[in-house]
């Protein structure tokens, strides 16, 4: 993934499967505190702790045409690599939230894209979803 | 695309894209159109699946092509990425891949794109 919309595009996949109703993407760049902090929040079906532990390996994968799943392990693998952090929650039954924040400044962390064009080809792809995007930015 | 600049720009491309999904809704019998499913798991996206449907979805708008785009997930072919499943009315789904868009445009785009 050379870019953060299409990790969106990517971890949104996720919620559709989980058969949300309701996407969350809320972006805050902040750059008093050198942050670029994206949350993605959904209201599917969540994961039990169990599954949760093992969301982010890339050996696991709750699909049955191959064996490893590398959406959220690829988007935790570029977050630490950008000095940033990664986490899931997530309630069986309400949704999942998945937060990865990276050093706004830091060499690696991957520029935001064109987040537009994933917005729009999620929006033609799933037309039942309804898909919420904030974009905010601090200390500018 | 168009840049969103006022709230006339938004409202326009709201209508814009709604009448599309409707224009879709409204096919009420989907069988009868040709089904363009284009994989966009993880592995379809690394190899620039966006790119692709984005053209699809471009493409046939302009050709006036009443067909049904729509994202799905992995196929199995990661090799093969990004693949295209197309469904003609009434025959056995085909599928298409590396349908990758070789355009010298495409690089100089993404650059300007990626920094902005």
């Amino acid at each position: 993934m050379k870019t953060i919309s299409e990790h969106v595009l990517d971890i949104v996949q996720n919620s559709v499967r989980a058969g949300a109703t309701l996407i969350e993407i809320i972006v805050v760049e902040n750059k008093l505190s050198d942050l670029y902090a994206l949350t993605i929040k959904d209201n599917g079906c969540g994961m039990s702790r169990e599954l949760l532990e093992k969301a982010a390996n890339p050996f696991f994968t709750s699909r049955k045409t191959r064996k490893v799943g590398l959406g959220l392990s690829l988007l935790r693998q570029n977050a630490e690599a950008a000095n940033g952090s990664f986490s899931i929650n997530s309630t069986i039954g309400v949704g999942t939230e998945v937060q990865a924040n990276f050093q706004l400044s830091h060499l690696d962390r991957p520029p935001a894209g064109d987040i537009w064009n994933s917005w729009y080809l999620t929006v033609i792809g799933n037309p039942d979803i309804n898909r919420l995007q904030h974009q905010t930015h601090e200390g500018i | 695309m168009t840049k969103i600049k006022t709230l006339a720009d938004l409202l326009k491309l709201k209508e814009e894209v709604q009448s599309k999904i409707k224009l879709r809704e409204n096919s009420n019998n989907p069988e009868h159109l040709v089904q363009i499913k284009v994989g966009m798991a993880t592995c379809g996206i690394a190899s620039g699946a966006k790119e692709t449907m984005k053209y699809f979805v471009d493409e046939l708008e302009q050709q006036a092509i009443d067909a049904v785009v729509t994202q799905t997930g992995c196929m199995g072919y990661c090799y093969a990425e990004p693949t295209v499943e197309v469904t003609l009315p009434g025959k056995e789904p085909v599928v298409f891949g590396f349908v990758k868009k070789k355009k010298p445009k495409k690089s100089l785009m993404s650059i300007s794109n990626g920094e902005n």
